[in-house]
């Protein structure tokens, strides 16, 4: 039970219930699609690349609780980075959802996306959780097809 | 019709002793697999350590047991389906391959370009793929007649869109999404009386109905063994006797084949035609088991508990703020099929597994259905013989907590 609590915190509920950055962006420079053909889940993330800085970034689309808020934060925190830090960020944060419920994970260092560790406990769920960010890498290398998550 | 001791058919499930999340298991994704008895288990054990060999075709003892055993499976498929000769019986993986042979081996040589399949908007993709694979290879059109908001067939729009140009009708008898029972006679006729073949797909009805394909009068039909308590792998084709004779082969290697040259190879008579290569002969002696277990409880007997918890069971999930039933039909087998406001079905699923309980989220392999009431998925619990009102009760409180969670 403590799982659940965990899988399903406030802040997750929170971006859940009001996505941040959710809806279509006039001014992208890149976006792309990704589904998961398991439950039906479908993304769009745009993004607003100046520079080498992740000007904006928002997304749309529908799915479950866990995939809505994994894609909410990840504009959160994305908004404002280099190119390089948000490559930084989705190894870190992969690494994390992707890594076996008993390692040590760096929570510190993946600051408000650390809410999302708890997938771990979850392996049907991971794909969920990382929908959004391969969609948004997507975005970064102008790859066109639709992302799946299988 | 005799009234089932649900706690002693419980004992035959040995899989339902076990916990999950350190809970009791309660299994309610039935549609998509069901749990095996100790009966299906130990005829695939006993045949293992027992009677092992190919069949059709040595003459030591094991084989000649073997063979036995394998065509016996098919007198109890006859006798299960209602059809009048047992080489009316192909044994295939289940209903997929079955759709898909007779899709490939009696459809396809017989469609020209412009001909017309007719289908309904509440089929598995299985029911839906082979014929646009068909349709690609031989420029036949797909037609799909249209369901209600109830999720019933729309027998007028069927009717009309049945015309001259239809060569084939394939529907489903139950629907895996909706619980939908089809009103498979009538609409069996009315294809026949314009001369139109029908396929029906009984992965859903075989575990829940009985099933007379002579009173039906079908052409096909299909079940798969696993959702029958019987293993995967396994499954049933019945082919009308004439219907057969004239297809040709699906598959060409060993069995189907009577002699062998570079110039000329002769089939083998029906059923064995279709029976490319080594079959599944432990499956198909689980799969004997199976409907001999079902037949011992009497199907009638089941579908009468099946129903009284679905009643149960709607009643139940009509009183939770926030849900909606997909699937209303006034003939429905036990498929309980919803979505909760506010909460996607991943997240119910996820939750309820927490509980020990065992349902079904997504799109249930019917995404056209899922289009039809503008949702992306649906949470289904679906009924076995060995489900109880206490485990309803329990994915009551369960729902509770999702909403709990989630208020
Ligand atoms: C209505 C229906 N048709 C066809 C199938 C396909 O059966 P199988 O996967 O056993 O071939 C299923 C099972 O998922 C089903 O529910």
């Amino acid at each position: 039970m403590s799982d659940l609590r965990e899988l399903y915190q406030e802040v997750i509920l929170d971006h859940t219930k009001r996505p941040r950055n959710f809806g279509p962006l006039e001014e992208a420079t890149g976006r792309a699609n990704g589904a998961n053909p398991l439950c039906g889940d479908v993304i769009a993330v745009y993004l607003e690349v100046v520079g080498d800085t992740v000007k904006n970034i928002r997304f749309a689309g529908a799915g479950c609780a866990i995939s809505t808020a994994s894609a909410s934060l990840m504009t959160e925190t994305l908004k404002g980075k280099t190119i390089e830090e948000a490559q930084v960020i989705f190894d870190c944060f992969h690494d994390t959802v992707t890594s076996s419920p008993d390692t040590e994970v760096d929570l510190a260092g993946l600051g408000k996306l650390a809410v999302l560790a708890g997938v771990r406990e979850f392996p049907m769920r991971v794909k969920c959780a990382s929908l959004a960010w391969h969609t948004m890498r997507a975005a970064l290398d102008g790859e066109n097809d639709t992302v799946t998550t299988e | 019709m005799k009234q089932l001791d649900i706690d002693l058919v419980r004992k035959d499930f040995p899989i339902l002793g076990r916990r999950v999340h350190e809970k009791p298991l309660i299994y309610l994704d039935n549609a998509a697999t069901s749990q095996k008895p100790t009966a299906v288990i130990d005829a695939l054990r006993d045949y293992y350590t027992q009677s092992n060999a190919n069949i059709h075709r040595g003459v030591h003892l094991l084989s000649e047991e073997a063979t036995a055993a394998y065509e016996n499976v098919r007198e109890i498929s006859r006798d299960f389906l209602g059809a009048s000769e047992s080489r009316e019986i192909v044994f295939v993986r289940g209903t997929t391959e079955a759709i898909n042979l007779v899709a490939q081996a009696y459809a396809r040589p017989r469609l020209q370009a412009g001909d017309e399949i007719l289908i309904s908007h509440m089929e598995h993709h299985s029911n839906i793929v082979p014929w646009q694979i068909l349709c690609q290879q031989t420029g036949a059109l797909l037609r799909v007649a249209p369901i209600t908001d109830e999720g019933e067939l729309d027998i007028a729009g069927f009717e009309q869109l049945l015309g001259p140009k239809t060569k084939f009708v394939s529907l489903v008898h139950v629907s895996n999404a909706l619980g939908t029972i089809n009103p498979v006679k009538s609409l069996v006729a009315k294809a026949k009386a314009q001369g139109v073949p029908v396929l029906l797909d009984g992965a859903q009805a075989a575990p829940h109905i009985a099933i007379d394909v002579q009173d039906i009068d079908c052409d096909f039909y299909t079940l798969s063994g696993h959702k029958v308590y019987g293993p995967t792998g396994i499954g049933v084709l019945y082919g009308r006797e004439s219907l057969l004779e004239e297809m040709e082969p699906y598959q060409g290697g060993g069995e189907m084949i009577l002699s062998v040259s570079f110039e000329k190879t002769t089939y083998n008579k029906i059923p064995h035609k279709f029976e490319a290569g080594t079959p599944n002969i432990a499956g198909t002696v689980g799969l004997g088991a199976a409907l001999q277990y079902v037949n011992l409880m009497g199907i009638d007997s089941i579908a009468a508990h099946e129903h009284e918890l679905l009643t149960y069971a709607t009643e139940q999930v009509q009183q939770v703020p926030g849900i909606k039933i997909i699937g209303t039909a006034r003939e429905k087998a036990g498929v309980l099929s919803f979505v909760l406001d506010g909460v996607h079905p991943h997240d119910v699923g996820t939750i309820l597994d927490q509980e020990g309980i065992a349902v079904r989220t997504g799109h249930h392999c019917a995404q056209p259905v899922m289009d039809r009431f503008g949702i992306p998925a649906t949470t289904r619990a679906s009924f076995a013989v060995y489900n109880t009102r206490a485990e309803i009760d329990r994915l009551m409180a369960a729902l509770d907590r999702v909403r709990d969670i989630f208020s």
